[in-house]
This record gives structure tokens, sequence and C-alpha cells, in this order.
């Protein structure tokens, strides 16, 4: 009986491709994610299509969520933010619908793949930095450089510059981190079970009772999984908003 | 010790990192917590500041994760 926690972030290919040397298969990632944009599209598009003054119950909970995304990017980056709605909320919905597929049994969780979540931090830092030169010009560089004497700012330009730097490392190892956390600890706790349970067939079968232990705390790890899903996807949001931000505004209060 | 048993302790060593992580996110909460119980008018503007200090406060515990992972399987 080999229970290994990481097996159920394997990537596997399910169509072979090989061309030029690179491997291009699709693998089972590729075919979550294309579930992923796939119920998302469907879902707004089939909300968005009954455009009612008393809305149904799938058009309010689209509603919900660009409100949801609108309230956040109005409150953090104001109202020059509100044009990268589409933006943020295409990355909200993205990680949010893969976090909360991920925990379906079974399922392949696009979000527990550094190179997803790395590719999404390198989006955000490079629109973050696109944007900033493309308003400000060579003045977004004032960001690295905060009002302050000059023996200060030989301190404070290298760490401005590090804890810009870091941005995308955090912003990605975040989510894919928790992401991993979680569904091993799920199949650490699941392999208890199985553990506890097999006991059933040895000479002291009353031990199996306990099985039922690990088993409710499944149950109250999954619905923290839950909350952390929807966390995790609300905060890579809302700091690509506060990002985006700093971009518009430099260190300016607006 | 071998290669392999002193890079199962390395790892092991580098997830003492989460401890500073789980402190500070207990940290933030609770500051949060008793500044918002002391003026619930102004908590519900400050939870942009919650999730961005519990969002940074996480992330230093996880590069302790990181390499913890990076030890495992390089």
């Amino acid at each position: 009986m080999a229970m290994n926690p990481m097996e159920q972030f394997e990537v596997k290919p399910l169509v072979p491709l090989h061309i030029g040397g690179y491997d291009l298969s699709f693998t089972n990632q590729s075919l979550w994610m294309c579930i992923v944009v796939g119920a998302a599209s469907i879902f707004l598009l089939y909300a968005g299509a009954s455009r009612r003054l008393v809305p149904t119950r799938a058009q309010s909970m689209a509603e919900l969520g660009y409100e949801f995304v609108a309230n956040m990017i109005h409150s953090t980056a104001g109202d020059a933010g509100l044009k990268f709605f589409p933006f943020v909320f295409t990355i909200f919905m993205f990680v949010l619908l893969s976090n909360f597929f991920g925990l379906l049994p079974g399922s392949f969780t696009v979000t527990s793949q550094i190179a997803v979540t790395f590719a999404l931090a390198a989006v955000v830092i490079l629109t973050v930095i696109l944007v900033g030169f493309l308003r400000h010009g060579i003045g977004f560089l004032k960001l690295f450089a905060p009002k302050a004497p000059w023996y200060l700012l030989v301190l404070l330009v290298p760490i401005e510059v590090i804890s810009f730097l870091t941005r995308p490392i955090s912003l990605s190892v975040r989510l894919f981190a928790n992401m991993l956390a979680g569904h091993t600890m799920l199949k650490v706790f699941a392999g208890f079970v199985i553990a506890l349970g097999a006991t059933a067939i040895t000479p002291k079968p009353y031990w199996s009772v306990l099985s039922i232990a690990p088993m409710f705390l499944i149950v109250a790890i999954t619905t923290l999984e839950l909350l952390v899903a929807f966390l995790q996807a609300y905060v890579f949001a809302i700091l690509t908003c506060i990002y985006l931000s700093e971009a518009l505004y430099l260190h300016d209060q607006h | 010790m071998d290669l392999a048993s002193a890079k199962q302790i390395g790892a092991g060593l580098a997830c003492v990192a989460l401890v500073g992580a789980g402190i500070g996110i207990g940290n933030v909460f609770g500051s949060y917590l008793s500044g918002a119980l002391r003026n619930p008018g102004a908590a519900a503007s400050q939870t942009t500041n919650l999730f961005l200090g519990f969002a940074l406060c996480e992330a230093t515990g996880l590069f302790g994760l990181v390499i913890a992972l990076i030890i495992l399987f390089t």
C-alpha cells in the first residue's frame, strides 16, 4: 500500500506531443486549466446573458463577484484603477476557480504548480512595470526613492529595490505553497484513516474504531481549505490591486 | 552521516521558519481584533491593511518552506 501524499501533484501527459525537442504534451495540468477557464466562461456568459432588473440566481452570483472585485479595486487603486478591472477580475476568477476545482476529489489543483503561479505573478509584475513607465516615464523610478534625507536613502533605496524584486516570488510562492501544503495535509490525514481502518484485519481489530477521528478531522480541514482557497484568491487579487495603485500613484496618497 | 539523511534533517530545520510566520500571523490578527473592538467604526476600512499584513507575514515563513522543498527535491 504505497501512499505518497505528493503523488496528486504529478503532471502526467495525456496526449504526448514533442516538437523540436520541446515537450508540448497535453497534460492533466492543461486539461484542468481548460476546465477551469471553460467553467468560468460558461458561468459568466450564462449569468450575464439574462440582464433582468430582478436578477436570477446565477445573475446575482455573477453580480456579487463583479461588485466584490470592483469595490476591492476602487478601495485600493481608486478611479484610475478601475481601468484594470478586466485584468484583476480575470486573475481573481481563474485563481478562485482553480482553487475550488482542486478541492474536488480526484481532480488536479492547477495552482499547486509553481510554473502556473509564477507565470501569473510575472504577468502581474510586468503589467505593473509597464503601467508605471507608461504613466510616469522615467519618473517611475521615484518609487524606489521615498522622501527622506540622503543618508537614509543610501539604506532605503536598496531595501525598496529588493522588496520590489521579491514581489513576484512572494506572490507566486504564497499561492503555490498554500495549495501544496493544504492538499498534502488532506492526503496525510486520509492516509491515517486507511492505516487505522486497516487494523480491522489484525489481531487487535478494536483499534479500527479510532479511524473515525481523523475522518472528522478531514471534514474540518476541508472546510478550512475552502476558506484558504477563497482567501488566497482574494489576497492574490488585492495584492495585484495594491501593486497597480503604487504604479499609478507612486507614493502619493490618492 | 550520509548526504540523504543530512538532507532530511536540513529540510526539517528549514521548516522552522514557519514558527515565525505563525507568531506573525497571530500577531497581525490579534492586533487587528484588539484595535477593531476598541474602534469598530474604523475596522472595516482597515481590512485591506489586515490582509496585506497577513500576506506579507505569511510570505516570509513560506520562503523557509520553499527552501525545504528545494533541499528535498534537488
